[in-house]
């Protein structure tokens, strides 16, 4: 198409298509479940931007992490989520407002983490991937074998957490 | 093996396309024929059901409309669509028209990494069994808008108990399916079902299955199959004749078929699931000869596998929640977590494979006889305890013995 190259600035590829419609996808989510009146949409637009996050995962070829992606926060959180909303009467089914007394305060320490985490981002010099990872299912085998050498002690930690928490879990219920 | 894609782009090159067109034109075919074939399939499951489940009943089942009545899904899908479409007036428009579309694509979803025959699966993904585990996630979000948004308490209550009884079965589910992922150490759904061939003399007869190696491990995932699937005996959430049919009880004409239609194709895809994970997949004789033998061998297993499904759900009762939830918890979870580390270790033991494999299958042979002898001891518990309370207690002081007959 030589009609195409007299442009000023150039076609954007097919990834580039796809990632801004899966940003569009994932802020659109965000956006539901910032806004949104009804606290039940709320936690459908949180499960929106969760597989937008994973549809940014895949892009990035990162299949293991986008499939652990959906599987812990669309499985496991948002439906926890969402069991919480339907167990708490007045909230189900009551319309919430976005809005309250807490929104000035809650909209600087938001801009200020978000300030923080760009600032992350720019300054970090993050290490870029070569050629070493060339197969991604011996990248699974790695994953595997470095929690239980190298992050060991991390990675039990947390177990311990997870299950001092489903412990106190319990202990509430039984109340 | 070649993949199909692969194939498939070559001949439209071969036409002259270019690169890029041939690949998009390739893998717009597959997806459309993986879409299609999931529907249609559900037509075929339909019938077979019935079909079972009247023989069992001593009834002849569907036999007026076309041959072996093969039709009457047809005329009763088209019934369907023309019934009129109505919804609650208090509704949640977007959840309730939504639940429906996301539960039948969650299932059509699962056709992408089902491996079919060699080459012929929709992607071989790497991280195919998890991906699968987390499909049925989709289920679930499914069941809870569709329970929530009805506007309906009945509905919103089956929804509690549909993703009670999903969220608790999923759990030994995936530890069942680690089981094979461990042996073969892959979770390429291809790499599995190559794994599970067996030469003897040099000829590949296919019936290397892991479920000969971990029975009950097998049993296990046949199981929470089962309750994942809702299918007797752990179908109390949908209970026709008692609940009626539970979280999409709000649900008419085309919306509630497309549940139905996700039902019949979950129940069908977990067993396909347990074909390509324990029961050798598309291995069978001839197969290294000619591969496209393969479907018939994936697909004659898994309606096999689908007929005993429906056999169990002629024959068995219901169960009560609370045994459901006890039976998860108490008994399967534990279960396949043992085995699950019986198996790590034994797979380290410095010895020959066959030996690894052996000690496999004796921890799972001894977890299969202690859970018998465990479950026996508290049925017969349970038998007598139930006895107990049944007899009328103001009686149990008063009775004598009978009065002699005669002199």
């Amino acid at each position: 198409m030589p009609g195409l190259d007299a442009l000023p600035f150039p076609l954007p590829t097919v990834q580039q298509i796809i990632f801004v419609l899966i940003a569009g996808m994932t802020v659109t989510g965000a956006l539901i479940t910032a806004l949104a009146p009804n606290l039940f949409h709320n936690a459908l637009g949180l499960v929106l931007a969760f597989f937008g996050v994973a549809g940014v995962y895949v892009l990035l070829e990162a299949e293991f992490l986008a499939i652990s992606q959906v599987l812990v926060y669309v499985g496991a959180i948002a439906t926890l989520i969402t069991f919480a909303i339907m167990l708490t009467r007045g909230m189900m089914f009551g319309r919430t407002s976005s809005t309250n007394r807490l929104m000035l305060s809650a909209a600087i320490i938001s801009v200020l983490f978000f300030l923080v985490m760009t600032g992350l981002l720019v300054s970090v010099a993050w290490p870029e991937a070569g050629a070493e990872l060339a197969s991604s299912e011996q990248m699974i085998a790695d994953l595997g074998e470095l929690f239980v050498t190298t992050y060991l002690i991390p990675f039990e930690l947390m177990a311990l957490l997870l299950l001092a928490a489903l412990a106190g879990a319990i202990l509430l219920a039984r109340d | 093996m070649q993949h199909w894609s692969t194939t498939l782009t070559n001949f439209f090159t071969g036409l002259g396309l270019p690169e890029a067109a041939a690949l998009a034109i390739a893998f717009i075919i597959g997806a459309t024929a993986l879409a299609i074939f999931a529907p249609t399939l559900a037509l075929g499951l339909i019938w077979i059901t019935r079909k079972i489940v009247s023989r069992i009943q001593d009834r002849i089942g569907p036999n007026r409309v076309g041959p072996f009545g093969l039709l009457q899904t047809v005329a009763d899908a088209a019934k369907l669509l023309s019934k009129e479409d109505i919804s609650p007036t208090e509704a949640d428009r977007v959840a309730y028209n939504l639940a429906p579309i996301i539960s039948v694509f969650g299932v059509i979803m699962s056709t992408t990494v089902i491996a079919f025959a060699p080459g012929i699966i929709g992607a071989d993904l790497h991280v195919g069994v998890l991906f699968l585990v987390a499909l049925g996630s989709l289920g679930i979000l499914s069941a809870l808008m569709a329970g929530w948004s009805s506007n309906n308490k009945y509905a919103l209550l089956a929804g509690f108990r549909v993703i009670a009884q999903l969220l608790s079965y999923e759990i030994p589910m995936v530890l069942a399916m680690l089981g094979p992922v461990l042996l073969v150490g892959s979770m390429r759904l291809q790499a599995l079902s190559e794994f599970q061939s067996l030469e003897i003399a040099g000829f590949n007869i296919g019936l290397g299955w892991t479920a000969f190696v971990m029975p009950a491990v097998f049993l296990i995932y046949f199981i929470s199959a089962l309750a994942e699937g809702e299918q007797t005996p752990f179908d109390l959430l949908e209970a026709e004749s008692e609940l009626i049919a539970g979280f999409h009880i709000e649900y008419s004409g085309m919306k509630f078929a497309m549940f139905f239609l996700a039902q019949f194709l979950n129940s069908f895809f977990l067993g396909a699931i347990a074909v390509m994970l324990f029961l050798g997949g598309w291995q069978g004789p001839f197969v290294d000869q000619l591969p496209i033998l393969g479907v018939v061998y994936f697909l004659g297993k898994s309606m096999l596998v689908y007929a005993v499904i429906q056999w169990i759900k002629g024959t068995y009762p219901r169960v009560r929640i609370d045994q459901m939830m006890a039976f998860a918890w108490k008994v399967l979870v534990p279960m396949v977590l043992g085995l699950i580390l019986w198996q790590m270790m034994a797979l380290k033991l410095p010895a020959p494979t066959w030996v690894q494999y052996a000690a496999i299958l004796i921890g799972n042979l001894g977890a299969i006889a202690w859970i018998v002898v465990i479950l026996n001891r508290h049925f017969l518990n349970e038998e007598v305890r139930t006895k107990r309370a049944f007899e009328p207690a103001s009686l149990i002081g008063t009775m004598q013995p009978a009065p002699p007959s005669g002199d």
